[in-house]
């Protein structure tokens, strides 16, 4: 298999990828290291994990980092409240063990120490990493380099198959040199034209072709302008999907529903004031 | 500029890479052995006599972020097809092409007689950030602006203004509150039970919670960063800043201060002196050429690429005092500052322009600096700066 067949595996599993990203797959795959995707927010870095383990058909497990996350919401945690009830039921019965107490049956695992239990190795998305501090960071390390935890009461863990780790990150903070450097490296960018209408028509296929051109049309232009948030894939699938809901086919027949439906594209009443009519008018014009 | 030597057509894939890795090694990127292994081992993995493939993969392999997978591609063309064999600037230092623009006539200077024959190339070859920003050999670069006069600090000091300062600095630092962590740690009173503990304890009394242990988020103290202008147009308002860093110094706050003109360097051990004259004596000897002229921006990324990893965190205020005149680049000060706010939590602006009544930010290095800043105050006097203090427990 190379990187060309991921790339057409991937595009039936409905995600149209570029082919450095391909590459980058393919060999974050062959070569068992974690991918670190980059770059501005809705250009679709969460949904590539979805895509792999849907091409994969293993399980994907997500991690989403936010400030504050630590060991016992990332990796495990006991179930204190079991424990008391079974230290009590144990004792109605005569006697408790210790060893009893700690084992699997009383720990829940979070989403790092699930990956890690997999017979089949699933795909692990460690969503945002940059939001989680720097502290976290540098347990994952570990984590990412050997695929093994340790649980004082049990012993260590190792996997039992070495999980597809895909991070994404898009900037909030620095990440440190050290996690770099295990991990393989995709910026992902804003789609061009071609490469966009591609993801529009794998996603929604029965659009009229048009209306597509148009709608990726005044999506890149937009993109241009200085906008407080640009928006990205997600968005543009949303306006297409209100568009063609509402029965639009051609934009310059319906100018009032387009300036309805720009809620789905620009998130802030900056960026609304920034588009009035007389520019979406002037936009849908052009790309017509 | 410097000239990339390809060993002259290395035999074999290995030589080759070995090459490439170097060639990227002086570009800026930081790689090692480990990495030349991996984009062997990753070669072989797909149709390496394919460019295309050969470049994709090498690309995801060895690009360790944005920036560099924005160069990746002339260097890898660079030096697998000669196309052109000079080498880049290294964009890990743009400090540099600020140096580079300067007039030739200065250009000695930073050569440190490293024996680098072409002038441009001379701040590149032996630099990576230490010697360069921190100016451990002991030597001051002249630039022709400088002031030849040795300004000495200890008349720029008195008790009282000192005794002032300090007051004022300890209550800003105080104002600057301390975090809550967002994460828990084990405490003797807190808001949440330490199950874990309440648990393992209970096993030593048949199983009764009769010890409650507690968890609490611990507060993580904040940390200053001051930067402080010392060129020729800051000279009136030097006695006031200075004194104020050596308050914030003795404050008891976690505080690092910095002193540029046309060069950046640390002055906190010397501030941290309990002798104030003594303090000042060492201050007056490292700002020899104290009051000339200005490179903020340059001065700013020397402080990011020397100190920034250290000195920065998501807990540090960066205090800039400074009026922000200065001769270089606007763009290169918006993009060091860009590089300083990713990794401090709040930049401060302290401009001593900023108390007159008609002062509006014109000048080009202000207007460009003004997006990334989170507060731009003014400061001319004690007073000014004492008046801060409700703005700063707003940060």
């Amino acid at each position: 298999m190379d990187h060309l067949t991921l790339q057409s595996d991937l595009k039936r599993a409905g995600y149209v990828a570029g082919v450095r990203l391909s590459m980058a797959l393919h060999l974050a795959i062959r070569l068992g290291r974690p991918l670190l995707l980059e770059g501005p927010a809705g250009v679709g870095k969460t949904e590539i994990a979805k895509a792999l383990a849907d091409h994969l058909d293993t399980r994907l497990i997500r991690l989403q980092c936010y400030e504050g996350l630590d060991a016992s919401h990332a990796i495990y945690e006991w179930n204190y409240q079991r424990q008391l009830l079974a230290i009590r039921a144990a004792e109605a019965s005569g006697g408790t063990d210790e060893t009893e107490l700690f084992s699997e049956r009383f720990l829940l695992k979070r989403p790092l120490l699930e990956a890690i239990g997999q017979e089949i190795p699933p795909v692990l998305l460690i969503d945002e990493i940059d939001r989680a501090d720097e502290e976290f960071e540098a347990y994952l390390l570990e984590i990412l380099s050997d695929f093994q935890i340790t649980i004082p009461e049990l012993g260590t863990v190792k996997a039992k198959a070495r999980p597809l780790v895909i991070l994404t990150a898009n900037g909030t903070r620095d990440l440190s040199d050290a996690l770099r450097r295990r991990c393989l490296y995709s910026f992902v960018d804003y789609p061009d034209r071609e490469t966009e209408l591609a993801i529009l028509n794998a996603r929604m296929p029965d659009l009229e072709a048009k209306l597509a051109r148009q709608i990726v049309g005044v999506v890149q232009a937009i993109r241009r302008e200085e906008l407080e948030k640009t928006p990205g894939i997600a968005e543009m699938l949303d306006w297409a999907a209100a568009l063609s809901g509402l029965g639009v086919n051609d934009m310059a027949q319906a100018p009032e529903t387009v300036q309805a439906t720009l809620v789905c594209l620009l998130k802030t009443a900056a960026d609304r004031d920034a588009a009035p009519r007389e520019v979406m008018d002037r936009l849908i014009g052009k790309v017509a | 500029m410097a000239v990339t030597r390809f060993p002259a057509r290395a035999s074999g894939l290995a030589g080759r890479m070995t090459g490439f890795i170097a060639h990227l090694r002086m570009n800026g990127l930081r790689l090692g052995p480990q990495e030349t292994a991996d984009a062997l081992q990753a070669l072989s993995l797909i149709d390496a006599t394919d460019p295309g493939q050969a470049r994709d993969a090498l690309a995801s392999l060895l690009v360790p972020d944005a920036d560099g997978w924005r160069r990746f591609d002339d260097l890898f063309d660079a030096y697998w097809f000669n196309a052109g064999k000079e080498r880049e600037d290294r964009a890990a230092n743009p400090h540099v092409r600020v140096q580079s623009a300067r007039p030739t006539l200065w250009q000695p200077h930073f050569d440190d007689g490293r024996g680098d024959d072409s002038p441009g190339g001379a701040p590149e070859s032996a630099d990576d950030g230490d010697g360069e920003a921190e100016g451990t050999d002991g030597r001051l670069i002249a630039t022709r602006t400088q002031n030849l006069t040795r300004r000495d600090l200890r008349e720029l000091m008195d008790d009282d203004s000192l005794a002032r300062a300090e007051a004022a600095a300890r209550t800003l630092a105080r104002a600057i509150r301390d975090r809550r962590s967002r994460r828990r740690k084990r405490a003797l009173r807190g808001p949440a039970l330490d199950m874990r503990r309440i648990l393992r304890a209970s096993l030593a009394r048949g199983g009764e919670p009769v010890d409650l242990y507690r968890r609490a988020r611990p507060p993580r103290p904040m940390q200053i960063v001051a930067i402080c202008d010392v060129s020729g147009s800051m000279t009136v308002y030097a006695r006031v800043f200075l004194a104020f860093l050596k308050g914030l110094i003795d404050s008891g706050t976690r505080a690092d201060a910095y002193l540029f003109h046309t060069r950046l360097m640390r002055v906190t051990d010397a501030l941290r002196d309990h002798d104030t004259l003594r303090a000042a004596a060492r201050l007056s000897l490292m700002a020899e050429g104290f009051g000339g002229g200005t490179d903020i921006a340059g001065s700013l990324t020397r402080f990011v690429d020397g100190y920034g990893a250290k000195a920065l965190n998501g807990r540090t205020i960066v205090l800039i005092l400074s009026d922000g005149y200065c001769s270089s680049d606007p763009r290169a000060l918006a993009t060091a500052l860009a590089r300083i706010r990713r990794k401090a939590r709040r930049i401060v602006w302290l401009n001593p322009l900023k108390g007159w009544r008609s002062y509006a930010p014109v000048a080009a290095a202000i207007r460009a600096a003004e997006p990334y800043l989170d507060a731009h105050l003014p400061a001319n006097t004690l007073d000014a700066l004492a008046a801060l203090e409700p703005q700063f427990a707003k940060l």
